[in-house]
């Protein structure tokens, strides 16, 4: 049958034009595409790398920075406590100085009393003193003649002193 | 969006039917003039190469396109004339078309001896332009493509580049590459231009009017070409470890000696592959071609039926025109597909290593 048996001149120009449709697009067609289309599939996955080290490094960074705050946090957290004592410990001192100067204050004030009362009460023999001379000298000197009325005159007088002493 | 989509796709089948049933109008309207309709006549000239190219036939009158005849004559050299010169007289410069016989359809010269025979016929004959033409436009189209990216860098714009790269990274990942193994890059080309030439012959064959509508692919000189082509790359790409699983298959011994059994089934395969190749692709064109024509055929046979028969059976044969256009739409790419695949395959079986591999050898070269 014709349908099965080639033509010569069709098998001629099968041959002439499916050559050169080889020759042309195997060597300047298709190399060129598929150049393009490799180059484009490693520029993707290059980008791809790159993206995904960048995301890694933004999460890198993101830790770092978290680090940082949460550094910056305890940093603050002990400056907070740190003063907190600082302050309790300055109160405590003041207190304990302001009650320590109270106590020396009192103390002094106790001894100025103890002094001045010692004083007074050297004061007031001596006056005392002075005076009982006074008397006798008075008593020497003017009523010496009655002894019971001198007597009775001293009596008198030093118990006026001792009640004037207590 | 459904009924917008529904419109839409009723509108395609419409303008596939019309479509379809175009050149098949010239032929019926032919063969009706002659009041009985001879179907395997319409159907082989629908598939079988000519001379002029048959556009239509306009009343009784038919109106082609005349092609080049260039044919070589033992006795008077070449002649180069166009087809037309056969219309004005049926002999021209000793040259006739045989009506019957061994060369039916074809031109024939008498020789000395009064007999006669075939001069050497390199007409550019319907399938020869249409080929011609295909491959003219299959190289601007991927010289196109490759411009574009020259153009565009590697991201190009063009939608039409977008969808051909998706074509062509289809055949190339998934086809080439898994046949073939490790030298794939070198047999790309080759394959991907096999490829796009079955598609694009496929697809032109299916668009009924001029200049598309050759069955170039159903002509079993193109398929020879195809085939002889990977012949030849597979057996010259064949590695050492193929020729000896050829010649000295790993089988028992009394398979190869005395009688070569098994070689001898193995040479027959080295040819039995392409011409199976060969004969899938003609074939599969052929009854495409054939199955759409004789569908369409069904209008005019059934003419004589009476009016109801042939109407119902008119919108029968559009329906089923369609469905067996959208098959053939699918047959387009699935055969170029396979061709190329099985082509791939076939270099890729060619160029096995040894199963033991030799790694000594190569650890003594490296040393």
């Amino acid at each position: 049958m014709s349908l099965l048996t080639p033509e010569t001149g069709l098998l001629f120009w099968m041959l002439l034009s499916f050559g050169i449709v080889v020759f042309i697009l195997v060597k300047f067609g298709f190399p060129a595409i598929l150049q393009m289309i490799e180059k484009r599939k490693s520029y993707i996955e290059e980008s791809l790398l790159e993206a995904e080290k960048a995301r890694q490094e933004l999460a890198n960074v993101k830790q770092e920075s978290k680090k940082i705050l949460d550094e910056a946090y305890q940093a603050q957290e002990k400056i907070m406590r740190e003063a907190a004592q600082l302050k309790e410990s300055l109160l405590e001192d003041a207190k304990e100085k302001a009650s320590l100067e109270a106590q020396k204050i009192l103390n002094e004030a106790k001894n100025q009393i103890q002094n001045e009362k010692e004083a007074a009460l050297q004061d007031i023999r001596r006056q005392v003193a002075d005076m009982s001379v006074a008397i006798s000298e008075k008593l020497l000197r003017t009523n010496l003649s009655n002894k019971e009325e001198q007597m009775h005159i001293i009596n008198r007088l030093i118990d006026e002193m001792n009640i004037h002493k207590s | 969006m459904f009924t917008n989509e529904m419109k839409r796709y009723l509108l395609y089948i419409l303008c596939l039917t019309t479509l379809v049933s175009l050149p098949l109008n010239a032929a019926s309207e032919k063969a009706a003039s002659e009041k009985d309709i001879n179907v395997r006549e319409i159907i082989l000239s629908e598939i079988t190469d000519s001379y002029e190219w048959h556009i239509t036939t306009w009343g009784n009158k038919p109106i082609s396109v005349p092609l080049p005849v260039i044919v070589h004559s033992k006795t008077s050299g070449w002649h180069i004339f166009m087809s037309s010169k056969f219309e004005e007289q049926p002999v021209y410069k000793g040259f006739y078309i045989a009506k019957e016989g061994k060369y039916k359809d074809k031109i024939v010269e008498i020789d000395e001896n009064g007999k006669e025979v075939r001069p050497l016929d390199i007409s550019l004959t319907k399938t020869a332009t249409a080929l011609i033409f295909n491959s003219v436009l299959l190289i601007i189209l991927i010289m196109s493509i490759a411009h574009y990216y020259k153009k565009d860098g590697i991201f190009p714009k063009k939608g039409f580049v977008i969808l051909m790269e998706m074509l062509i990274m289809d055949i190339y990942e998934g086809v080439i590459k898994p046949s073939i193994g490790k030298d794939y890059r070198r047999y790309a080309p080759y394959l991907l231009t096999v490829f796009f030439f079955i598609f694009l012959n496929n697809l032109m064959g299916l668009i009924p009017f001029f200049p598309f509508g050759a069955t170039v692919t159903g002509n079993i000189a193109i398929t020879l070409t195809l085939a002889l082509c990977t012949l030849l790359i597979v057996n010259f790409s064949g590695t050492k470890e193929y020729w000896k699983e050829i010649f000295w298959p790993e089988v028992p011994a009394w398979l190869k000696v005395p009688v070569p059994l098994m070689p001898a089934v193995e040479f027959i395969g080295i040819f039995t592959k392409p011409f199976a190749l060969m004969i899938r692709l003609f074939a599969n064109i052929v009854g495409g071609h054939s199955i759409v024509g004789g569908l369409v055929c069904l209008v005019f046979v059934t003419v004589k039926l009476g009016t109801t028969i042939n109407i119902t059976m008119s919108a029968l044969s559009v329906i089923f025109t369609v469905f067996i256009d959208l098959i053939e739409l699918l047959i387009a790419y699935i055969q170029a597909y396979i061709f190329t695949m099985l082509s791939a395959v076939f270099i890729g079986l060619a160029r096995v290593e040894p199963s033991h591999k030799p790694v000594a050898k190569e650890t003594v070269k490296q040393v």
